[in-house]
């Protein structure tokens, strides 16, 4: 039985073996696989980006490969260590793709054309060393976060969108009172998305952006400060808005509860806005997080989300190399802004988006301070996580298990039992 | 050389042809690279990435630093009750349920058992899926079943309340896996030679009376092997916690199990990074705990226990 | 003189309770299968409602069958199952045949050794197994896959097997051994047969996690050509936007060959096996 066993299994090596060399002697088009967490953008590398690129190179053939997104990064750093990655890495912001980095499993992009003339510092920060000196990744997209609204619904209750925080409870109050729609669609179950469309999404009005979050990497401000606290008692109001069971409400939950047209308010990342535009039936708006007097300064979260990089033990670096530096052109800008309205190119040119809800988003980068998220550079880089931890937190002010205060002294204790900020 | 050395001398090669092809593949593919990872717990790296033998400072960091302390023990509790629940919720149903299957001429019995077993074959994306919508106080499948019958009020967001979220967490698992201990012991119903059941009957006990006395001292051993299993199926459990409440076992961790804290420490999560020699640790303390579990079970209980032989 | 086993009474508990519990198992099954049939805003404006005029689609059916290689993916799932389970059982049972019946040195030590593997994670060991099969070419492979199942699946098998073997009759083996019988014989002539139901109950229990496996899939063997099921629909869970038509129509069509791969084993369960063999 093992022999058989043992016989079959060297026999299919054997075959395996002459196909794969079959393969390779008969082609003389490079093949290249991409991998990435972007499970949703399947449709649009396949019918969009790849065809515009191997029009333009014929010798080049691109094979885009998405992981489940929760997956990713377990699976990714396996196949690395393993040497059975793809040729091209979607990178993941800051400390994800700098470990890779350090590990020599990406490369050094410093010398890619385009990539010092089409992207500003703070676009490539999230994919460059902490001396700001070698960039790994060319910058592809950033998220930003304000609140999408239901304009069908604010038409009816005869709301205009606030622009201050007291406007926005006023808002909210009267949808409240008025019964036909829950105010806010956001739920605590999956917990990031108190952290991020929460907590992000407003915090930055109080810290005052990257003044702040500077002054927190710096070690000059401290977590349980009022201007980070502020943010938390905002969240715990909330509670009062949002719909019944919120506590057991998931992310999709909360995603389908607006599209249908059950909720008035989403708290949201400009990631959402090509799925509600082919799923809701109704009028969309938008506006940026409120400021607490009129005539402040308002901030957003202008957040890199995704960048490339070059695996270092790709068979054809000068391929992959073409296929990057072609990421730092205006026509992938152009073409991938359009095809995924809410994924903001991070190229220094302008971008022409067609989409009115992405260019109201987009129109805030103009009018308002832009920051990335405070807990994403250096400041998870250690354990506990303060992300994660994040998530944690403003879930439980928001169900009301710890008030504002508490959850800021379990984040700064968690910071301070592993972070010390001079030794930087 | 005499005729008993050579019978020996067979014997022995038989056991050889018996037990190779699973040793060899079993220690090849699971052993080898299990004991390279486990091996990573007596290592650390530094901030040059640089590794560094460290002996057992990984397990007193789990053991004695607060923070990971305090989420070990939590885990570990946590897995506890996971799996009580188990024992005193799956594995009576089971048995129960394999009981009434194997009573003789049952009609139906073949849509009975599949139908049971049909949710141990589903994927955790299936089950977590179905069950987050069936408890959503949202899309309204459970308040308005509740509300039929005139027990709204009894619905919470079970699964978002950190005092009821291990609970409900656990029962879904059991209502999945229920169809494990089943078969077990049912095959194990099936293995009872009608001359034993025959012989009761002679003697009247018939009915409920014959499970409690002739056919349940039977099946003991198979009743100690379902124990055993849910004891390691239970504490090394991840995918239904991940799929229903996310890696970070929320809400506050209060559905994190050894298996959850374990997968999100080596594998990491979101920003946090994976730590394999912090992973490994928590994967050897696991290790033996499950290790003591099963030898408890071999040694104290196995042993102890009389075996009929049919 | 038979005392009557079933009064109608009785009867009818029996088959209450097993209605009862019925509906627990079944119902959520049937409100994945009923959802799978409608589109998004039915599934989730009235998740209770079959599928009406109004909410009936089959989009999710149709995406998941125009993705094209799902029938593909099928076939790889079930090469990968059907063969793992073929060696988990045969090399299981085996190594479980050794332990219970022989007494050798080293007998318990073995038994422990075979039962490490239910203990720790098999995921675990990725990194070391992702080498291996890299260095020896097996990667995207339908073997490579096989392995790491066949060996995930013998400590279970051995466990379980054990157990049972023990139960079988040493007279009978003995006797056999008077007539001249060999080992081998003796093995797969009269105790394989005696241990079917436990058998099957193996055979189901190996089947489960390896049909529903996504991790060793993902790692080992990502290719279009030997990408099973539960990898193919893994496709539609984004990051942000998750297609639960999709999702649902094709975890409910992979519901199906597991079902049937059920059907035949517990037909190994038959009733009877024992006595049988005995006369």
């Amino acid at each position: 039985m093992t022999k058989t066993y043992l016989k079959a299994s060297l026999a299919s090596v054997a075959v395996l073996a002459s196909l794969a060399s079959f393969a390779s002697a008969g082609a003389e088009t490079v093949t290249l696989n991409i991998e990435s967490w972007r499970n949703d953008d399947l449709q649009i590398w396949n019918e969009k980006i790849i065809p515009a690129f191997e029009k333009a190179n014929p010798d080049i053939h691109l094979v885009f490969q998405p992981t489940a997104p929760t997956e990713y990064n377990a699976a990714l750093n396996a196949k690395l260590s393993a040497g059975t990655a793809g040729d091209i890495i979607t990178c993941r912001p800051f400390d994800a793709s700098l470990d890779l980095f350090k590990k020599n499993q990406l490369t050094s992009l410093n010398d890619l054309s385009g990539i010092d003339k089409n992207f500003s510092e703070i676009a490539k920060a999230a994919w460059s060393t902490d001396d700001g000196k070698t960039t790994f990744c060319v910058p592809v997209a950033s998220v930003l976060h304000g609140f999408i609204y239901n304009k069908d619904a604010f038409d009816k209750l005869k709301l205009t969108p606030p622009k201050t925080v007291a406007e926005f409870y006023q808002v909210l109050d009267k949808i409240k009172a008025d019964g036909t729609y829950i105010p806010m669609a956001m739920g605590t179950k999956d917990q990031w998305e108190a952290a991020t469309m929460g907590y992000q999404n407003i915090g930055p009005t109080y810290w005052k952006g990257e003044e702040g979050r500077k002054a927190l990497v710096a070690g000059k401000e401290k977590l349980t400060d009022p201007e980070w606290v502020k943010p938390l008692q905002e969240l715990a109001k909330w509670k009062d808005y949002l719909g019944d069971g919120y506590q057991a409400q998931a992310y999709p939950d909360s995603q389908n509860l607006f599209t249908l047209g059950r909720a008035a308010i989403y708290p949201a990342g400009s990631w959402e806005i090509s799925q509600f535009k082919s799923q809701a039936d109704f009028k969309m708006g938008a506006f940026p997080p409120p400021v607490e007097k009129e005539g402040d300064t308002c901030y957003i979260s202008d957040h890199p989300d995704l960048g490339m990089g070059m695996n270092a033990k790709t068979a054809h670096p000068d391929a992959v190399k073409k296929f990057l530096a072609w990421l730092a052109t205006p026509d992938f800008a152009t073409i991938y802004s359009n095809a995924l309205p809410g994924f903001f190119s991070l190229q220094s040119a302008k971008i022409d988006v067609k989409d009115p809800l992405a260019q109201e988003f987009l129109s805030w980068r103009g009018k308002c301070k832009s920051t990335i998220r405070s807990t994403y550079q250096i400041l998870s880089r250690g354990t506990p996580n303060l992300e994660n931890e994040t998530w944690v937190a403003t879930a439980n002010v928001i169900n009301g298990t710890q008030t504002p205060e508490e959850a800021a002294k379990h984040l700064q204790d968690g910071l301070d039992s592993w972070y010390k900020p001079d030794q930087k | 050389m005499s005729d008993i050395q050579v019978a020996r001398r067979q014997r022995r090669w038989h056991i050889a042809v018996f037990l190779l092809p699973a040793l060899i593949v079993y220690t090849a593919i699971m052993i080898v690279p299990l004991a390279q990872t486990l091996n990573l717990s007596l290592f650390h790296n530094d901030a040059q990435n640089a590794v560094h033998f460290v002996g057992i400072e990984n397990f007193r960091t789990l053991f004695v630093e607060p923070r990971w302390a305090a989420q070990f023990w939590n885990a570990l509790r946590n897995n506890f009750v996971f799996f009580l629940i188990h024992m005193v919720v799956q594995n009576p149903i089971g048995i129960a349920l394999a009981a009434l299957l194997s009573i003789p001429r049952l009609p139906g019995r073949a849509f009975y058992r599949t139908a049971f077993f049909v949710p141990t074959m589903l994927s955790f994306v299936i089950v977590g899926f179905a069950w987050k919508l069936i408890l959503s106080p949202i899309w309204g499948v459970t308040p308005s079943i509740l509300g039929a019958v005139h027990l709204k009020w009894l619905f919470a967001p079970w699964l978002g309340k950190e005092s009821s979220a291990l609970i409900t967490v656990a029962l879904i698992s059991v209502w999945q896996f229920v169809g494990i201990p089943m078969m077990l012991i049912y095959a194990a119903l099936l293995g009872i030679p009608d001359e034993v059941i025959e012989a009761a009957e002679m003697d009247g006990v018939v009915g409920p009376s014959q499970f409690w006395k002739i056919k349940l001292p039977l099946i003991l051993p198979t009743i100690g092997i379902v124990s055993v299993l849910t004891f390691v199926g239970n504490f090394n459990a991840f995918d239904l916690i991940y799929s229903a409440q996310g890696a970070l076992a929320g809400p506050n961790f209060s559905t994190d199990i050894l298996g959850t804290f374990l997968y999100r420490t080596f594998f990491g999560f979101q920003l946090q990074l994976g730590d394999h020699y912090m992973g490994a640790t928590i994967a050897t303390v696991m290790f033996f705990i499950i290790l003591a579990g099963v030898c408890a079970y071999l040694f104290l209980i196995q042993k102890r226990m009389r075996r009929y032989q049919f | 003189m038979r005392p009557a086993r079933s009064s109608p009474a009785r009867t009818g508990l029996v088959h209450l309770a097993l209605i009862v519990w019925t509906i627990v198992a079944l119902s959520p099954v049937i409100l994945i299968l009923m959802n799978s049939f409608k589109s998004r805003a039915g599934i989730f404006r009235e998740p209770l409602m079959p599928p009406t005029g109004s909410t009936f689609s089959m989009i999710g059916y149709q995406t998941v069958l125009g993705e094209g290689h799902f029938i593909r993916y099928f076939g790889n799932s079930l090469i990968v199952t059907l063969v793992s389970i073929f060696f988990v059982l045969l090399f299981g049972a085996m190594a479980a045949f050794a332990l219970s019946e022989y007494r050798f040195r080293l007998n318990t030590a073995l038994g422990l050794f075979l039962a490490l593997g239910i203990m720790i994670p098999i995921r675990l060991g990725t990194i070391g197994i992702l080498q291996m099969m890299a260095a020896s070419g097996l990667v995207d492979t339908h073997l490579a896959l096989i392995l790491v199942y066949t060996a995930q699946g013998i400590p279970l098998a051995v466990f379980i097997l054990a157990e049972f073997m023990q139960q079988v009759s040493a007279d009978l083996k003995n006797a056999a051994r008077i007539d001249g019988l060999s080992e081998y014989t003796i093995f797969f002539r009269l105790v394989l047969p005696l241990v079917r139901p436990a058998m099957a109950t193996v055979a189901v229990f190996t089947m489960i996690p390896i049909w529903n496996d996504l991790w060793f899939p993902l790692i080992l063997a990502p290719g279009e050509s030997t990408r099973t099921v539960t990898l193919g629909a893994q496709l539609f869970l984004g990051q942000f936007v998750t297609n639960w038509n999709a999702v649902l129509s094709a975890l409910s069509l992979a519901i199906l060959p597991v079902l049937i791969l059920y059907f035949i084993f517990s037909r190994q369960l038959i009733r009877g096996i024992t006595a049988g063999a005995v006369k």
